[in-house]
């Protein structure tokens, strides 16, 4: 049914990505699917890579290692930004188009009054794309 | 890049947060093992996510308060204590501050045609991040849109009148006001020497100043990977130390120089664009019209950076950018054009005459010129660099410097040049040609707007007018607000967006707070001496520059 999943990633923060990837490494064996992981990056220097070409290459070994857990083909696309912050929503949903992808799964927060001045990044991509979207929450204590 | 080491690229590729190994590549990565962001707090426990760099945030916000609250409580004593200082420095130091100016346009005129200009900011491979129309449109937002609004008729005409009315010297002490010799009665010459010095203070020396802040934060963000905040220039003089305090103070003052002159910036231009609004439309010049004025301001500018760089700053630049040269061409064109024409070429002849006069720093006789005007102005630029120039060096990844240098220093020299003839040129005219004194007995900040009086469709011209200094204050509060966040987020240019609301609200407050309170004006003479130490930056600057560029691959 899917093809190819797209899976937005954040390598500050892998520990929030957890169970979204769990779902992905299910769906992608479920479905023989191939997993594209699309990580957007400043071009400045940041935390996690110095510049783009390093947030690839991190990004490159991140997916390697996803492969050993679900086996299934993987590619990359790194995405550089001067404002990430600001254009996650636009760059991702390019980014759908660009990869061909036919599913999202991505980790989102519960709803909160802040969304209304600042959407969640899922709830916005959802609202901008024709695929599938799968939006993982955090598991309830 | 054919030296890269296929082997390390694959031990390197940790996805971790931890110390960034230097990989090898086109731009010569500093080893370090500093990971931008390590000093900062981070949490989400706020119902909102927030990363900060602990001790500049901490430090920048609290002194914020402190001098806030001191400069409302305490007027009549900070007022003319931070006047004071303000004009010890201009008074004593004007000679060390045109020296510096003159060195940093000497080094940026010098990599132009230096073979160092080939070197590419973000490395060899990398590609613009915005089109040329929107990089120029926003380093010429942030870097001086407001004050071409201003100065450009005031100041020529200010310079034309005092050097019409030749030298006065009391006890052997000039005690006039017009640049070098003057031009006693001597209509032809007092123009041209007027727009001379008005162009010394618009054209390459300030570009220079933002240059050399911009180019130096560039080559050390984007090709050596340091984080993008102004300690990182000082890393060629003092090493790993200036992830200690030595770059905790200098990112302090940056913070103080910018949140001040910003604020303090706002508070003026509002009272000034009231003033204009109740000159054309009778609208009551009340603290109410102010206050709105900046909530107005500080709305648009929020909105604007939760839209980011390039979706907010960018397309009110690119608005401005339009509606200025709309103005300017209208000038041109209904005004004296061929006066404006030939003017341009004979005012770029009289500036590059009169340049080594104007920029010697030593033997002045014109002590009332050199002080009170070229040395309060280049502090004051130098007070707007940390801000100007970052923001500069944040959209101009993937420009070569010699292009980086022609678009940061040449072409808005040129700009300035054909801004200050149209503008001050059509009001020196009117003055002299037809003899209305409108503009010179007018209150600075309305003489623009008693110019375009005289010129046809004066309703939509001045309302043009005034949407020109109300936008170039909103792009200049929001890259404002970019810049500190960066600033005090340790160099992370994804730092939550709430801190970015943060800021510009802090801006507003600070704004209507001295507005109403009193003390707009000490706080600035405040901000402006910050133009001190950061010349000294900027000097530093100089060396990293040169240093930065000959360890650079050149494409």
């Amino acid at each position: 049914m899917y093809k190819k999943i797209m899976v937005p990633i954040d390598l500050a923060h892998l520990e929030l990505l957890e169970p979204s990837l769990q779902a992905v490494a299910d769906l992608a064996r479920h479905y023989r699917a191939e997993v594209c992981y699309v990580g957007v990056t400043s071009t400045a220097p940041g935390n996690v890579a110095r510049n783009p070409e390093e947030y690839q290459r991190k990004l490159e070994a991140f997916a390697q290692q996803r492969k050993a857990v679900h086996g299934q083909p993987v590619s990359t696309h790194t995405i550089s930004s001067a404002d990430p912050i600001a254009d996650l929503d636009d760059l991702l949903t390019a980014a759908i188009q660009d990869v061909n992808a036919d599913l999202v799964v991505m980790p989102t927060h519960p709803p909160k009054h802040l969304d209304v001045i600042m959407p969640s990044h899922g709830g916005k991509i959802a609202t901008h794309t024709d695929v599938s979207v799968f939006l993982v929450r955090p598991p309830r204590d | 890049m054919a030296h890269n080491s296929r082997d390390e690229r694959t031990k390197e590729a940790e996805p971790s947060s931890e110390g960034v190994p230097a990989p090898e590549g086109p731009a010569n990565l500093i080893d370090t093992d500093y990971v931008i962001g390590q000093d900062n707090l981070a949490t989400d426990k706020l119902g909102f996510s927030i990363d900060l760099h602990g001790k500049v945030f901490t430090i920048s916000a609290l002194a914020t308060v402190f001098f806030v609250v001191i400069t409302l409580a305490l007027q009549a004593e900070v007022e003319p204590l931070f006047n004071a200082m303000r004009d010890w420095l201009t008074g004593n130091l004007s000679w060390f501050f045109l020296l510096a100016g003159n060195i940093f346009v000497l080094l940026c005129l010098g990599l132009i045609v230096s073979p160092l200009g080939k070197v590419r900011i973000g490395g060899m491979h990398a590609k613009p991040d915005f089109s040329y129309s929107g990089w120029f449109a926003m380093l010429f937002a942030a870097g001086m849109g407001i004050g071409l609004m201003f100065y450009g008729v005031s100041e020529p005409m200010s310079h034309f009148g005092a050097a019409l009315g030749g030298t006065t010297v009391e006890d052997g002490v000039r005690t006039d006001w017009a640049p070098l010799g003057a031009a006693a009665n001597d209509p032809a010459g007092a123009a041209s020497l007027g727009m001379a010095a008005t162009i010394y203070h618009w054209g390459l020396h300030p570009w220079a100043i933002y240059a050399v802040v911009a180019l130096a934060l560039a080559i050390f963000s984007f090709n050596k990977g340091l984080p993008l905040t102004m300690r990182s220039i000082f890393y060629p003089l003092l090493g790993e130390r200036v992830w200690g305090w030595p770059g905790h103070i200098v990112d302090i003052l940056a913070v103080f120089a910018t949140l001040f002159g910003l604020a303090t910036s706002l508070g003026l231009g509002a009272s000034q664009a009231s003033a204009g609004l109740s000159y054309l439309f009778g609208v009551p010049e009340t603290d109410a019209t102010m206050v709105l004025l900046i909530l107005g301001i500080t709305a648009v500018a929020i909105v604007s950076i939760l839209a980011g760089v390039d979706k907010g700053v960018r397309r009110l630049s690119e608005i401005n950018m339009g509606l200025a040269v709309l103005l300017l061409l209208f000038v041109i064109l209904v005004g004296p054009t061929l006066l404006i024409l030939t003017g341009f070429f004979q005012n770029l002849g009289a500036y590059l005459v009169n340049l080594p006069a104007l920029s010697n720093p030593f033997g002045r006789e014109d002590a009332n010129f050199t002080q009170g005007w070229t040395a309060f102005y280049w502090a004051w630029w130098i007070s707007w660099s940390p801000f100007v120039g970052m923001f500069i060096a944040r959209v101009s990844r993937g420009r070569s410097v010699r292009e980086f240098l022609i678009a940061v220093l040449l072409v808005p020299s040129l700009v300035s040049v054909l801004w200050m003839t149209a503008f001050g040129g059509t009001a020196i005219s009117q003055l002299v040609g037809t003899g209305f004194e409108g503009v010179q007995d007018a209150a600075l900040e309305l003489q623009l707007f008693v110019m375009l009086g005289e010129l046809p469709l004066t309703a939509i011209t001045s309302f043009v007018g005034i949407m020109l200094v109300v936008v170039f204050f909103i792009t200049s509060s929001d890259s404002g607000s970019l810049v500190i966040d960066t600033i005090t987020a340790g160099g992370k240019v994804d730092a939550p967006k709430p801190q970015r609301v943060f800021w510009a609200v802090i801006e507003g407050v600070i704004a209507i707070a001295l507005l109403l309170g009193g003390g707009l004006v000490a706080l600035q003479a405040m901000a402006v001496s910050t133009g001190l130490p950061f010349t000294l930056v900027l000097l530093a600057g100089c060396y990293a520059i040169v240093k930065g560029l000959m360890s650079e691959p050149r494409s």
